[in-house]
């Protein structure tokens, strides 16, 4: 299919686009999860009242006319707090999904290239976090370290650490007993060149599908925590808190609850739809 | 006597492609048609359309005659099972591990309703009795993971045999066998064949066991029929110059071997290995212990090819990870140039593991993917050399040239290469760390045949030119007889001869290696022999004691 890039393309990127763009799942995941990072980007220019403002016009009113998605409680307009609302939304995903990946994978692979007492210690320790649920422990850590959405992000990131530390070493053990990574040793390569130059490009494709896969996760415990109150504070227009804080008026204003609402669902189905396609895209078997 | 089944101009295209190229041959009640070729050959495509089992897409051409009817219309139903069997080559993914052998063999007559369960569970007990499975009873309750492959291998057939079929297709039904397996499991298909009177068309791309086999022969290339013929005059006088490539690389253990033994110092010297692998048990029951090596010594001279020879288990590749440091050993040594590699641990160890590399198996797996060729190959003057980077793209461009690829190889991914390729490439790397000892672990066993001679003959040619020694693992002893000076030959962790290639093929001291020697398939259909002994049971695994001069047998 792709023999042209073959000659000169390292790692022959743009086949992988393309395959990922002919998945219908990749090309809509690819679609909303850039529209939110436009969005995210551009909050200011496209929003058109300051989301924090109060009594922009009237409290409640309903979608239509000048505020295109009505105001709440306090009058502000719901539209460019949904816009705000994404840049945050963003925010949680990849900084909590960096800490899971970048700490998950580090256990993960230690305890796949070390093996022994190490593997034991490591992979024993995520077992039992694992029989913890995510939100248990992102509740206790909150519970430690105070609500605000720093801790709440840092907690879901903390909660997510055995999920990918699991796959990561799964992955890890695969390629190290593969014969190319012991032709290696029998160069005498050492333990950084063995993990850096082979093991990391290798389990990398299966833990960036992972990862797209675990933002959709972060952002809805994210979101929960801040339902609760744990994590977003006022004023801070956070889907999650917004939600939380509609709940008064579910009858009176069902807008305030359902469009929040609506835009953590596209973002979820955003990210698993793009997952989706780039694992699909990325395995070498489906590729052929 | 009038045909069974009849193809005529058998074409299969899959997008465009020609796969299978005007095909065309008979086959008799009672006879043996072997379809010959290398991969890509459309042997197995061409076994496919006379199945029905073509992929959607594919397009298949022509008549194939089977009981007045052309299997290749796409109105027939193909009469799988009852008119035409199919046995694969893999038997563990041919039965269903979650159902027992019983289960599986009567499901196809109930199914079929050829006959009551009783009945049919009577007729697959007789069946397996038949296929030479011992205590059948017992056996149809146990899952196929319970059972050998050959005995897996035992069960399919007997599974193809209860539906009756008239014609029965084996896609190479003992590739993934011990060859002390492999003659009981042909020994098998031929009794049935004449008893029984059906007709065998036997995939395969093994000459031996083609000559062994076969009545008829159609040798095929690139999804055209190069020569059909009766097996004997295939074998003597081929007319296409096809066979007759495919027959020159074949190598043969009949062959009389001109290698003189160097007569030079000890370079490698492995004493007293023991190794045991622990299998994990349950949770308060320790696993079974597994003696993959039990003591064992040798010694490798400079400059000599030393074969270590056994069928799956018997400690063979295991002895050459340890060697190669790849494996821990439970007690022992392995002294190298007198040093001893079992101590060194950390930068010693990394330093010294240049001068032991390795060349594995699965061309598939030994190249790292996401590396470039040219990286690869540069890894052991990267971690051991301090060359400048255009010194190094030099070294890499003349290793790629001594290999047999071009210098603009390089820069590409192994994913764009084929099997014998990558073969190479794994030997360029092997090379790139000058070392003095090679381990060649089964590094042909997953080519085609002209492919391996190619890639014999470069070991050859590097192994002089670069003076290097060479420890060649490998279950076939035809391939040995061709490169080995020497000869190791193991079972159940045990060296059991060790002797000069020479003297070992030509007098095999120990009743084992004369089996190994015996039911190797030769490839010459002169050759043909009656019933092959048996190899089971308990053989001599005593201290070796010499009996010639550096012949070696256990006692």
């Amino acid at each position: 299919m792709n023999t042209s890039t073959h000659q000169d393309g390292p790692r022959a990127a743009p086949g992988f686009l393309r395959r990922l763009l002919r998945s219908p799942s990749g090309a809509i995941g690819l679609a909303i999860v850039l529209l939110l990072i436009f969005c995210a980007l551009f909050a200011e220019m496209l929003a058109p009242y300051n989301p924090a403002k109060m009594g922009a016009g009237g409290r409640f009113l309903p979608p239509g006319g000048d505020h295109l998605l009505g105001t709440d409680e306090f009058g502000r307009d719901l539209f460019s707090r949904i816009l705000f609302g994404s840049r945050i939304t963003l925010l949680i995903g990849a900084v909590a999904v960096g800490i899971s990946l970048t700490i998950g994978m580090a256990v993960g692979m230690i305890a796949a290239f070390r093996r022994g007492w190490i593997e034991a210690i490591l992979m024993r320790s995520t077992d039992v976090l694992f029989s913890f649920t995510e939100t248990l422990i992102a509740l206790s850590f909150v519970a430690v370290l105070g609500p605000s959405l720093q801790n709440a992000v840092i907690a879901v990131g903390v909660a997510g650490i055995p999920f990918y530390a699991r796959t990561c070493y799964a992955a890890a053990l695969v390629e190290t007993s593969k014969s190319y990574f012991e032709a290696s040793i029998s160069a005498g390569a050492g333990p950084a060149r063995l993990v850096l130059v082979h093991l990391l490009p290798n389990v990398l494709p299966t833990m960036i599908v992972v990862a797209t896969l675990g933002v959709s996760t972060a952002i809805l415990a994210a979101a929960g925590l801040s339902f609760l109150g744990l994590g977003a504070q006022p004023p801070t227009s956070e889907w999650g808190y917004m939600l939380a804080g509609s709940r008064d008026y579910i009858n009176r204003a069902p807008w305030l609850m359902t469009i929040p609402g609506i835009a953590i669902a596209v973002t979820v189905l955003g990210f698993n739809l793009l997952g989706d396609g780039l694992r699909t895209s990325l395995d070498p078997v489906e590729r052929k | 006597m009038s045909a069974l089944l009849s193809v005529k101009d058998l074409s299969v295209s899959l997008g465009g492609k020609t796969l299978v190229d005007g095909i065309s041959f008979d086959l008799a009640p009672g006879e043996v048609l072997s379809i010959v070729g290398e991969s890509g050959s459309g042997k197995s495509m061409t076994a496919k359309a006379l199945m029905g089992l073509l992929p959607p897409k594919a397009n298949a051409t022509g008549t194939a005659m089977f009981d007045g009817a052309n299997l290749l219309a796409p109105d027939t139903k193909t009469p799988r099972g009852t008119g035409i069997g199919l046995i694969f080559q893999e038997p563990m993914t041919a039965l269903t591990p979650v159902l027992t052998i019983g289960m599986q063999l009567t499901e196809a007559l109930v199914s079929h309703e050829l006959c009551s369960k009783d009945e049919a569970r009577s007729r697959a007990i007789d069946m397996l009795d038949r296929v030479g499975i011992p205590v059948p009873a017992t056996r149809m309750r146990q899952y196929p993971h319970e059972l050998s492959g050959g005995m897996r291998q035992r069960v399919v057939i007997a599974m193809m045999m209860l539906l009756g079929p008239r014609v029965l297709i084996a896609d190479e039904p003992t590739t993934a066998l011990d060859v002390t397996v492999q003659a009981q499991i042909l020994d098998l298909l031929k009794e049935i064949v004449s008893e029984t009177q059906i007709g065998l068309i036997l995939i395969t791309h093994d000459m031996g066991v083609v000559a062994e086999m076969a009545d008829h022969v159609l040798v095929m290339k690139a999804g055209k029929a190069e020569e059909l013929g009766p097996v004997a005059d295939l074998f003597a006088l081929p007319v296409a110059a096809y066979t007759r490539d495919l027959l020159d690389a074949v190598p043969r253990i009949d062959a009389v071997s001109t290698r003189a033994e160097p007569e030079t110092e000890t370079l490698l010297s492995v004493r007293n290995i023991t190794k045991t692998f622990q299998t994990r048990g349950a949770l308060f029951k320790s696993g079974a212990a597994h003696r993959a090596l039990d003591d064992v010594s040798l010694e490798v001279r400079r400059g000599e090819t030393l074969a270590l020879v056994g069928e799956s288990g018997s400690g063979k590749t295991t002895l050459g990870r340890v060697i190669a440091r790849l494996t821990a050993a439970d007690a022992g040594q392995v002294l190298l140039e007198d040093t001893d590699l079992t101590c060194l641990a950390g930068r010693d160890l990394q330093a010294r593991r240049r001068a032991v590399q390795m060349v594995f198996q699965d061309p598939y797996a030994s190249l790292d993917p996401r590396q470039t060729v040219g990286r690869t190959i540069a890894e052991p003057m990267i971690i051991h050399d301090t060359l400048t980077k255009a010194e190094r793209t030099q070294r890499v461009e003349s290793l790629l040239g001594k290999v047999g690829l071009g210098a603009d190889m390089a820069r590409r991914y192994p994913h764009e290469f084929s099997g014998g390729q990558r073969q190479r490439i794994a030997i360029a790397r092997a090379m790139a760390a000058r070392p003095t000892l090679v381990i060649a672990d089964e590094p042909t066993s997953a080519l085609d045949v002209s492919i391996q001679a190619r890639v014999l003959d470069l070991l050859e040619g590097l192994k002089q030119s670069e003076d290097l020694t060479m420890l060649f693992i490998s279950h076939d002893l035809a391939v040995v007889r061709q490169i080995a000076d020497r000869v190791a030959v193991m079972r159940n962790g045990r060296i059991l001869e060790l002797g000069p290639a020479s003297a070992l093929f030509a007098a095999p001291k120990h009743p084992y290696t004369r089996a190994l020697i015996d039911v190797a398939p030769v490839p010459d259909p002169t050759r043909k022999r009656g019933k092959r002994p048996v190899l089971q049971g308990d053989y001599p695994t005593g201290p070796l004691k010499e009996v010639d001069a550096g012949h070696w047998v256990a006692g």
